[in-house]
Formats: structure tokens, sequence, C-alpha cells
């Protein structure tokens, strides 16, 4: 996180997020020379700033020497010209908390794309390589690349300044929605040989976490961050000892952690305090159900379908509605969730989305429809591009 | 990943001063806001306390306190990427103690608590 901070410090001094990102390199490259030798000072994180500010200085100086020399041979600089040292050092007296909350509007700019922005957010904030953004979301380390030098071209001309408090709630949508993605491609992966990448789930976290640090009285930041702290807690028990995805149904919730969903409930509790109903704090508050309940069985299932017809009330969205499904499933019925499902066959956005089978093959498995969700149990294994995923729906299909 | 880290130190004779405690405090919000701080306390001395232990098949349960030259000052529970960052928030942590309380010793150990990442399948 050190980095972010010493980017977000630089990107308001120099005003821009490129040059501030390779004076913060600049600035670690020379922290790793030094330190093994003289010793980690006490302040490191005042020393890399200091550090990445001489830097900065010696640049402006640099390209302020050089613009001169092209304007006119013979114009004589004055004397009284203030350093622009100075006021540089001044810049960097406003409190750091304040520029890390820029750079991560800067980051989830709506004028970017959702991969760009969450490319940016992961490299300036998550301080995160390109190559492991790269591997974090299988694609060619080009690719991301070019994702973030064009995504630090476009919001160039982006002022480095908090968004007006009109349009702070769309703004601060976007960044949530950028951090939740981070989190669900950790949580889930959309794609690739492993279920689960944890690590990717780590730096969501935190960076919700931070966020909640620096907009305590935001209630969906708190929504957020209750729901991913929620949702960490069942990292371990959703993988098997072969690395096989168990599902909530299957799990050992002896292996979920406790701090986690302790640390969930409070978060939870501070957006509720705040006042929320928003889409977020009812997605934890769902994941927060089901966090308290012993068993699959002895789960407040009325409760969570509740909170899911709100939930789709206020954030209308096919993968709501199909959560709807399986919670009404639960609490009235088989026959109840399939005519949820079976309103949604013709959804075009769950056109080659894996899970509207899975959960089809369900509730037909239940009505005891078995052909029927065999079927559709095997049309789930061929629409997912997850392969323990795929392994998981063959495997269901074989036991009809 | 998760770091425990255990503060270890001989009983002071005396209470920390309240510059260190007030100190402490500032740390652990910035480590907290920061993302870094799932939990932390101070634990009370062993004399509060008691050992229960196993030896020969029979197990006895001994009151507080217990002799060993140290006592647990504290814990705190670190979530970060490295074992450097987390070694990082210890120093600065002992670098309080260090600047307010002189004449002060003791030491951090900084273990690492098994997290998924340890069970991962072998790809």
């Amino acid at each position: 996180m050190e980095s972010g901070r010493l980017i977000a410090g630089l990107t308001r001094m120099v005003g821009d997020v490129g040059l501030a990102e390779e004076l913060a390199q600049d600035a670690l490259v020379i922290a790793l020379e030094q330190w093994p030798s003289d010793g980690v000072p006490d302040g490191p994180g005042a020393w890399l700033m200091a550090t990445a500010k001489h830097r900065a200085i010696d640049q402006i100086r640099r390209r302020q020497n050089y613009d001169r020399k092209l304007q006119e041979v013979g114009r004589w600089i004055e004397d009284a010209e203030p350093d622009p040292g100075d006021a540089v050092a001044e810049k960097l007296d406003d409190p750091v908390g304040d520029d890390l909350l820029r750079l991560i509007f800067m980051a989830c700019h709506p004028t970017l794309s959702t991969e760009a922005r969450v490319a940016l957010t992961l490299r300036l904030l998550g301080g995160l390589s390109t190559d492991e953004i790269a591997r974090a979301f299988l694609v060619p380390e080009s690719t991301v690349a070019q994702r973030i030098v064009r995504a630090k071209r476009t919001i160039a001309s982006a002022t480095f300044e908090l968004p007006p408090s009109a349009e702070l709630q769309a703004r601060l949508a976007s960044v949530l929605e950028v951090v939740y993605l981070i989190f669900n491609e950790g949580y889930a992966a959309t794609a690739g040989a492993d279920w689960t990448r944890p690590a990717l789930c780590q730096d969501a976290l935190r960076l919700g976490r931070i966020l909640a640090g620096l907009m305590p009285d935001q209630p969906e930041v708190y929504g957020l961050v209750a729901l991913m702290e929620l949702q960490a807690s069942r990292l371990a028990a959703r993988l098997g000892p072969d690395g096989e995805p168990v599902l909530l149904a299957d799990q050992d919730r002896r292996r979920w952690d406790r701090l986690l969903i302790r640390r969930g409930l409070a978060a939870l509790h501070n957006a509720e305090r705040l006042g929320a109903l928003g889409p977020y704090c009812l997605q934890a508050s769902i994941a927060a159900v089901h966090a308290q309940a012993p068993s699959i069985a002895d789960t407040d299932w009325v409760r969570i379908a509740d909170l899911y017809t709100v939930l789709v009330h206020v954030w209308p969205s096919p993968v709501a509605e199909l959560n709807r499904a399986v919670a009404v499933g639960r609490a009235h019925g088989p026959a109840a969730g399939l005519a949820i499902v079976d309103s949604l066959a013709s959804e075009a956005a769950l056109k080659d989305y894996a899970l509207l089978p899975a959960v089809r093959a369900d509730l037909l498995a239940e009505l005891g429809r078995s052909d029927e969700a065999r079927a559709e149990f095997e049309r789930a294994a061929s629409m997912t591009r997850n392969d323990r995923e795929r392994a998981l729906f063959q495997a269901r299909a074989a036991q009809r | 990943m998760r770091y425990l880290v255990i503060l270890k130190a001989d009983a002071a004779p005396t209470n920390p001063p309240p510059e260190l405690m007030e100190a402490i405090m500032r740390l652990g919000a910035e480590a907290t806001s920061a993302g870094a701080l799932l939990d932390t306390a101070g634990l009370a001395p062993s004399a509060a306390g008691a050992r229960v232990e196993l030896t020969g098949g029979s197990i006895t349960v001994t009151d507080g306190p217990f002799a060993e030259a140290k006592e647990l000052i504290s814990y705190a529970l670190y979530d970060v990427r490295s074992k450097e960052e987390a070694v990082e928030w210890s120093n600065r942590f002992l670098a309080l103690h260090r600047d307010l309380w002189p004449g002060w010793e003791g030491q951090a150990d900084v273990l690492k608590v098994f997290g998924p990442e340890d069970f991962a399948p072998q790809a």
C-alpha cells in the first residue's frame, strides 16, 4: 500500500499519474539498493516520499530548463522566479489520505472501460505488476500493459480532485464495482484451472478496508466491506482437498473463518447504523444470514428470499433474480423456484451464464425430474470456462 | 496472508508512559485504515491467567504467574501481502517503544498464520 500512497501524493504534485508512478518506482528502487546496507530508516514511508519528492523536483527543474532552452536563447531568467521545489514541497503537506482517495476515484474514472479500471486500480493501488495482473485475469501481459497505457492517457486530462458532491454517489458506485469485481474474480474465477484465487480476494478486501477508512460516512462502502469479509470467511471451506469446489450446502461450516465473520457483521452493523438499504448492504445482509446459520437446513430461507426480493427491486439484475430463485426454492419449495428460473430463460444477459442451467438442474432434481436435471447439468458443464466448475457439473450430471 | 505478532518482554516495574499508549493507538488506527490490522489487544500479566498442561498422561491446571523469563504483552493480527510488510509494522511498533519508553527491551515474534494460500492445490 505504501506505493499507492506514494503514487497518490506524487500525482497531486506533478499532475500526471504516469510520471508519478515512475517516480514512486525510482524511490522504491533506491530503497532496495540502500536499505540492505544502510538499514531501514525510522519512517520508511516518509523516507520514500522525500526521495520521490527530490526526484520530482529534479525532473521538474530539468523539464523547466529544457523548456527554457527551447524558448528563446538570450532571454534572461529573472532571479525572483520562485523555486519550483518550494511549491512542490508545499503541495506535499496536504493530508495523504485525501490523495489516496483522489487516486482511487481517478483509477475508477467512469470514462474508462471496466477492464481498464480494474487493471489501473490493481496497478496503482494494489501495487501489482502488469505480469501479476495478466496472470490473475488470464490475459496476455501485453494486453494489460496496453490497457494501462491507454487508461493513463484517457485520464491524463482528468483533474486530480475528489468528485463534486452531486456526482459522488455515481462515482462511488463505479469504485465499489471495480473493487467487487476484483474480489469476485478471486472468489469464483470465471476461467482457468483454479476455482478460487485467494490473493485477488485479499487485494480487494484490503482496498475495501482502506476505502472504509477514508470514507467512514458512506454506508455502501461498509456494505461492500461486510459482503467481502463475510464471503471471504468461507474461502477455505469452498475448496476440497484436491482443489475442487465445495458449494455452500456441502461446506464444513467449522472451517469458516470466525474472525472474518465477526468483522463482516461489525461492518454491516456500521452500514445499518448509517441507514442503508443499498445493493451491497442487502447482499451483505444475505451473506450474514448464511454466516450465522448452523446448517443449510437451519437457514432462514424466508428471510433470504425476502432480502432478495428487496434487492432485485433496488438493483434489478438477472443474476440477483436467479439467486432469488434459489432462495425461494428453499423457502417455498422447488416448484416456486423453478417458476422464477423459467421466467429468466430468455434473458439475454444470462445467455452464457452456466449457473442458470445449473440452478435449474438442482430444482428439477429436487422435483424428481432426473432426466431433465441431467441434461441441464450437462449444459452447464458445456458453458463454463472454469475447469473445476466444469468437473463439478459433470459429476452432478453423472449422479442423476 | 495473515501474521500473528506477539510482543514479549520482561515484566516491567512501571506502567508504560501514556505518550507511548497514545502513539500505539495512533499506529493501530493507521494500520487499521490501511487495511492491514485485523485485530489487536493487550494481554494481562500471566498472574491473571492459568496453564493447562498434559504431561505423562495427566492434565493439570496451574494458576499463573508462569515461571518463564518473559511475559506475553500483546498480540496483533495482520493481513498483509508479505512477511516483509508484517515485519515493517512490527518495526514501527518497537520504534515507538524505543523512542517513548527509555530502557525498555522486548521482542515481537512475527508468526505466519496458515491460510488458504498454504493449502492451495499443487497445479
